[in-house]
């Protein structure tokens, strides 16, 4: 047994029903610690390190195994079952380029906090370090985008490994899991041990916050003239809880609400005092809310620059509460008056009980409202529409109003669709929305929509992607009717890397180097050779009729979106600029200054 | 648009200027207790040269070996709004066990050894004789015309000794880098 657990396993999950040890092979045992950490859905692709899992699948239907196109594919669907179930995601891959292939799913996974154990094939252990065929240092290479990673040296170890790893994938903020796992070690046989009781003695995250954090937060909520909840992806990590919770001291506070782009989901979009997404395109009321605010609740989000813009002049005026599990989150990059570090829905929960014993009248907020509404008439996501060509915002107005009252979830690619997708498609429940917020990964998109779909067979799956990312991953679509998932690709295409092309407007003199693709593929052709439907629209009288189309075919589908092909994605707040400076109209070519242009 | 809204006195800065130029640099001591583990010592320096952290010295040995515990001593410098993220970000790792600020930590000791070679003859091996025994350094090796000195203490006394011994023949310097532990009887 390991000294490293805190507790040891209840005898019968390790014994056979006679008493005696549960004696296996590795890959059994990877099998059996899978199902029993109650995985049904895995992601992957076979190679010669992994060969004796792979036959330890064989035949067996307590785990449905989805073949990917390439190993990125498996990574992104995982992720994109964790996000829309909460539950965590499983990728199993061969040694070298399979593993290498899992670096950049491992690195989204990493910077989105997605709960992920990926099983990676290695060389016989006799063969580590001897630049074998297909070796490389999966450990080495994933120390620095995994939570963790192991190297698994003894058979016996396996099962706890297994378990340990779920363990420290779902724990705290969740991240992704690397067990690398050398093939003789696969075929040994050794002991399997249940995962009762299994945990990382020196991985307990504070779920529970301290009283006087909550009693100071409290304090300051209900002293407040002017202020926001500032929301992110720890809501939807923490679980459904988390979002009623927030909903239900939303509703005793009455403060307005807004969210990151991954927190998108945790509150009620059709709420009325939800001001939409903030950031570098997120709305003017919620940006001006965030730099004027007396008091900012920062919940489960971690003041990315995207969000924060120009961080001297960041909401300049107020006290700051924040609640986050990753007590390295808290004063990285803002200074915080009240840290809680806790479980989002814990410190919630504990809000809801402080602030109902304070028995303290609310504060009046009606001079706050009428200043947000102020910025609300604005009406910053108004864009010119045309009878001609179809605007990308008109686009996505569509699908959401023609897929809104169906069971729904969205993924995107990265890009100007992507924020497009932000702004004009609202979501009122959380983990409907699977986005690359943090590595900002082209390609995601796909993949996480063949995850999703396999989480939810019966749901409308539907990614929103440009033409550029879609290229990326779209070998996937293979994936998708293989596995009879009908994932839908709703393409904005614009026939440029459209938020490369409106950086170079704006940064560098309308040089457009690069960004063009001079030569697409006929995405309609390209849909049937995958095996898939493809739709093409360039009018705006015919979209929704197509849409609808796309929504009742039974299989996968490709849609070819002609846009207008030089729209902005606005508003905008320039690079090195504050949240009170957004770009509303149209750009001049001027909004950055010598200090932003070298910002990303 | 204008900068007028900004504060007064604020810097083109964004996210990506972190440097709290008003916070002056510290130095610190921290024991890092882990699970000695393949890779742990990896992840620790990993960190800070991903993070774009300094490390001045750094030493490393298993501690307790039923527990598995190992004992990392870092010498670092940063503000302290750097230092308090190095702390943080360190116990985010899954193997560490506990992070501890030797350095403001009242009862904390902090010592280093080194392995000193001068070589001479005449005057200078006799005046680099002398110094060792103001130092209570010890001659651990000796020929006709070179010393090795085992020397421990403070890093700033052990700089010191060999500062002095530059003049006189010094050769070639080893140093352990700096161990820390805490006075009385509680244990870190």
């Amino acid at each position: 047994m390991n000294t490293r657990t805190k507790a040891k396993p209840a005898a019968s999950q390790n014994a056979a029903p006679d008493g005696a040890p549960r004696i296996m092979t590795g890959a059994q045992i990877v099998v059996e610690a899978l199902r029993e950490q109650g995985v049904s859905v895995m992601f992957g692709y076979p190679g010669g390190a992994v060969l004796p899992i792979y036959d330890a699948l064989y035949g067996q239907d307590a785990i449905r195994h989805i073949l990917v196109r390439h190993e990125q594919g498996a990574g992104h669907a995982a992720e994109g079952y964790a996000r829309s179930t909460g539950q965590c995601g499983v990728a199993l891959v061969t040694s070298g380029p399979g593993a290498t292939n899992m670096v950049t799913p491992i690195t989204d996974a990493l910077m989105d906090s997605i709960p992920m154990v990926v099983i990676t094939g290695q060389v016989p252990t006799h063969l580590i370090g001897t630049d074998a065929f297909q070796e490389c240092d999966t450990t080495g290479i994933t120390r620095s985008c995994a939570k963790h990673n192991y190297l698994v040296t003894d058979v016996n170890q396996l099962a706890r490994i297994m378990h340990e790893a779920f363990y420290v994938a779902t724990a705290g903020r969740p991240g992704p899991v690397v067990i690398d796992i050398p093939k003789d070690i696969q075929f040994a046989t050794g002991q399997y041990i249940g995962k009762a009781g299994i945990t990382k003695p020196t991985y307990v995250p504070q779920r529970t916050p301290k009283a006087e954090a909550i009693k100071a937060a409290a304090d300051l909520m209900t002293r407040a003239s002017r202020p926001i909840f500032y929301t992110g992806g720890g809501v939807i990590n923490s679980g459904p809880r988390a979002a009623e919770k927030l909903r239900e001291l939303q509703a005793l506070t009455g403060f307005p609400v807004t969210s990151t782009l991954m927190g998108l989901g945790a509150f009620p979009a059709s709420h009325p005092d939800w001001l939409g997404m903030l950031g570098m395109h997120g709305s003017f009321e919620a940006n001006n809310a965030m730099h004027d605010c007396d008091l900012m609740i920062c919940v489960g989000a971690r003041f990315d620059d995207r969000v924060t813009g120009r961080i001297d002049a960041f909401s300049p005026d107020s006290k700051k509460i924040h609640i986050d599990i990753d007590a390295s989150s808290i004063n990285k990059i803002v200074r915080v008056d009240v840290p809680v570090v806790a479980d989002c829905a814990e410190a919630l929960d504990a809000l809801i009980t402080e602030i109902k014993a304070l028995k303290r009248k609310m504060p009046d907020l009606s001079a706050w409202r009428s200043q947000i509404e102020g910025w609300r008439a604005r009406r910053c996501f108004a864009y010119k529409n045309s009878t001609d060509v179809i605007k990308p915002q008109y686009a996505v107005e569509r699908l959401y109003a023609l897929t809104k009252d169906r069971k729904t979830y969205i993924t995107t690619e990265v890009g100007q669709h992507q924020m497009w997708a932000a702004q004009f498609y609202h979501f009122e429940e959380p983990n409907r929305w699977m986005t690359s917020g943090g590595l900002g990964t082209m390609g995601y998109g796909l993949p996480a929509a063949v995850g999703v779909q396999a989480a939810h067979p019966d749901a409308l799956v539907i990614d929103i992607a440009g033409e550029a990312s879609i290229q990326m991953m779209m070998q996937e679509l293979s994936t998708a009717v293989q596995h009879k998932l009908p994932v839908k690709v709703f393409i904005l295409n614009n026939e440029w890397m459209g938020m490369v092309r409106q950086w170079q407007e704006l940064l560098h003199g309308e040089r457009y180097s690069h960004s063009y693709s001079e030569s697409l593929p006929d995405f309609v052709m390209l849909a049937k050779a995958l095996g898939g439907h493809g739709i093409r629209c360039d009018k705006p009288d015919e979209l929704d009729a197509k849409i609808l189309e796309m929504i009742d075919h039974p299989g996968p589908v490709l849609f070819d979106c002609r846009v207008e092909r030089a729209e902005n994605c606005l508003p905008m707040i320039p690079s090195g600029s504050a949240h009170n400076q957004m770009i509303l109209g149209e750009i001049t070519g001027n909004e950055i200054g010598e200090a932003g242009r070298k910002l990303v | 648009m204008s900068d007028a809204s900004m504060k007064p006195g604020a810097g083109p800065k964004s996210a990506y200027f972190l440097s709290h130029s008003d916070e002056a640099v510290e130095r610190r001591t921290l024991a890092v207790l882990v699970d000695n583990e393949p890779g742990v010592l990896a992840r620790v320096v990993g960190l800070f040269s991903g993070r774009g952290y300094n490390i001045d010295s750094l030493t490393v040995a298993e501690v307790d070996a039923s527990q598995h515990r190992s004992r990392i001593t870092i010498v670092t410098q940063g503000t302290p709004h750097i230092l308090e993220q190095i702390e943080a970000q360190l116990l985010r790792i899954v193997p560490v066990a506990e992070v501890i600020d030797i350095t403001n930590s009242k009862s904390g000791i902090e010592r280093e050894l080194a392995l000193v070679k001068v070589a001479g003859t005449g005057e200078k091996r006799v005046e680099a004789l002398r110094i060792a025994e103001i130092f209570r350094a010890r001659v651990i090796d000796t020929t006709n015309e070179s010393f090795i000195f085992e020397t421990t203490g403070a890093s700033e006394k052990l700089t010191q000794f060999i500062d002095l011994m530059r003049p006189l023949g010094l050769v070639e310097v080893s140093r352990t880098g700096v161990l820390s532990i805490q006075r009385g009887k509680e244990k870190g």
